[in-house]
């Protein structure tokens, strides 16, 4: 018998999760460790956890993990990186962390166009505090602070942070992709793939937006979350993929 | 080693350049441009990194990002930038990272002034960002000791694990003295709590994020034990014509200096005044303090603030029968040593009566 589906190296074994049931946080993980021993870059790498569910993640992943303040990934990534270029730098971030209270950092560690690979979990909820609206909920979407629904004449519109980045010329690499689906989950994996390499071969900035669910705040069964995510929030975030600069940059460079 | 000419600020920078600092994060603030200035002409000559960042609270993390792996950083800004640097302040602490960070204090609160001031002495020494923390201050009164005491910041933050304050003000960033440089060090500390990427052995994190009350309060009590170990082997101060004083003066930083200039000219009508400065404002000397009032009558703290290291003298001098009084000018005044001297003369007659 052969052994085909073999434990990540990356990933710690004899550990209970932490996330809920139907959650994506954990297949993005297991891409993370997956790609990780692939690549061949588990050995040197670091990885940020933002403050939110995946603050945690340190529990499952078997490579140099360090916690972040919310919203600041994309800072001590970026102190990191430029202190020791050696290292292959990821900063794991939800949509609250990373388009709400993180948004200078985000802003401005694309368009210095830092060597990192950000990988951007978008549930369009805060989850760990409990549900509240984020900046990507959205219209109509009832939150614990929009229980009527989001009203963007109080509340705004959705911010699709990933679109902005993209268009600045120091973000070499973004994709959105979504977990909701084994197609979507493969794809997931090429566009993290994609990322990964674009850092490996010191072509600067990229971003990959996950759209993953969170069924307990969201109030739904995994099953019908991932509906919600195929026929819902694809609308508003339309999977695919927002630029590839990787050519040009390799020209730059010559 | 030839003497230089050069300002507090520069002088931080270079003396920072050859303590091995090879980071340097910062945000455009006056009193202290020169010091970010600086870095940017000469960091990348010696291989270093020099980012100017969107703002003080991302340079901060920067110095995160850059400590955990081990390199030696520094971040400077003047008040207003230093009440954003706090976050990460205290996730230094939490983390037990070293790191320098200066603060050249301004007048305040709000934007205040960019005149000297010595406001923020108690966000300094208290720990100004949340949770059960401390930082460690180091507060030069000239040039020479900027460098001096920059290279000692390093030092200690390795030494002890922990985020080092540098307090000055706009008067010791902007003032030019000579100055010996320290020859360049050749060598760090091991850091092997760093983060070098897992190579071939096991894998580390560091979180600061500890859910567990008891082992969130065993680290508190961590942190603590370390600030008494700091207390004990790393007080520093200067005695300033104790011999015979019957009457002493207690400030830091430019205030001394000024108290100095005054103290010459008390002396002079044959009063017979001396000073204690505090070099670190955490640990407060409060041991010498306490000597120090076996032998004068009465204590009398300058500082350009409304009183903060006055109730630091206040709790060192805890039932000891003596007499303390305070004379301050905030606001980014800057007294004169006439003025501090009539100050002086004032309290001494009263003392003698």
């Amino acid at each position: 018998m052969e052994l085909v589906n073999k434990w990540p190296k990356y990933y710690k074994q004899d550990v209970v999760t932490h996330y809920c049931p139907g959650c994506g946080h954990g297949i993005v993980h297991r891409i993370v460790a997956e790609l990780l021993e692939e690549m061949d870059l588990g050995k040197q790498a670091y990885l940020v956890c933002p403050a939110g569910c995946a603050v945690l993640a340190y529990r499952y992943f078997d490579f140099d993990v360090i916690e972040s303040a919310h919203g600041r990934g994309t800072a001590i990534a970026t102190g990191a990186k430029r202190a020791n270029p050696k290292l292959f730098v990821i900063s794991y971030q939800g949509d609250g962390d990373l388009s709400a209270i993180g948004t200078a950092e985000t802003i401005h560690s694309a368009n210095r166009g830092e060597n990192i690979c950000v990988v951007f979990i978008n549930n369009a909820v805060y989850g760990m505090t409990g549900g509240q609206m984020a900046p990507t909920s959205l219209i109509g979407q009832s939150t614990t602070t929009s229980p009527a629904g989001r009203n963007p004449d109080v509340d705004g519109y959705p911010l699709h942070i990933t679109d902005v980045v993209a268009e600045f010329p120091g973000v070499t690499y973004a994709e959105r992709v979504s977990v909701a689906t084994p197609a979507g989950i493969r794809k997931t994996k090429k566009a993290i793939r994609n990322a990964f390499q674009t850092q490996v071969d010191g072509l600067g900035y990229s971003i990959v937006e996950v759209l993953s669910a969170c069924p307990t705040n969201w109030k739904m069964d995994p099953v019908t979350s991932c509906k919600w995510i195929e026929e819902e929030m694809v609308k508003e975030y339309k999977p695919g993929l927002l630029t590839d600069k990787r050519e040009e940059r390799r020209k730059e460079k010559g | 080693m030839d003497k230089v000419f050069t300002s507090g600020n520069h002088c931080i920078a270079e003396a920072a350049i050859r303590a091995g600092c090879r980071c340097y994060f910062g945000y455009p603030i006056t009193p202290q441009n020169e010091l970010g200035e600086y870095m940017a002409a000469n960091m990348r000559k010696v291989g270093g990194v020099f980012l100017q960042s969107e703002s003080e609270t991302a340079a901060i993390n920067m110095v995160i990002g850059a400590a955990s792996v081990g390199t030696r950083v520094l971040t400077s800004s003047s008040s207003p930038g230093v009440s954003l640097k706090q976050e990460g302040l205290s996730f230094l602490s939490g983390f037990e990272f070293p790191a320098v960070v200066v603060n050249m204090m301004r007048g305040g609160p709000g934007l205040g002034n960019i005149a000297p001031a010595q406001g923020d002495y108690f966000q300094a020494t208290r720990g100004g960002g949340h949770g059960d923390y401390r930082t460690p201050v180091l507060a030069p009164a000239s040039v020479q000791e900027l460098a001096d005491l920059t290279v000692k910041a390093f030092d200690l933050a390795d030494k002890y694990r922990t985020p080092i304050l540098l307090l000055g003000d706009g008067m010791m960033g902007q003032m030019k003295e000579p100055v010996v440089f320290p020859e360049p060090i050749t060598g760090l500390p091991e850091k092997p709590w760093a983060l070098k990427g897992r190579g071939d052995g096991a894998s580390r994190y560091h979180a600061s994020l500890i859910l567990d009350s008891l082992e969130m309060e065993r680290h508190n009590w961590k942190l603590v034990r370390k600030y008494r170990e700091m207390a004990e082997k790393e007080t520093l101060y200067e005695l300033y014509m104790m011999e015979d004083a019957d009457f002493v003066v207690v400030a830091y930083g430019t205030t001394a200096r000024i108290a100095k200039g005054a103290i010459k000219r008390a002396r002079k009508d044959g009063l017979k005044v001396g000073m204690v400065r505090p070099i670190t404002l955490f640990p407060f000397p409060d041991k010498i303090l306490q000597k120090v009032a076996r032998q004068v009558k009465h204590f009398l703290v300058f500082e350009m603030s409304t009183g903060q290291m006055v109730e630091d003298v206040k709790m060192a001098l805890d039932g000891l029968q003596t007499e303390l009084s305070f004379h301050g000018r905030p606001g980014g005044v800057i007294p004169t040593p006439i003025e501090f001297s009539r100050v002086i003369h004032r309290y001494y007659r009263r003392m003698q009566k």
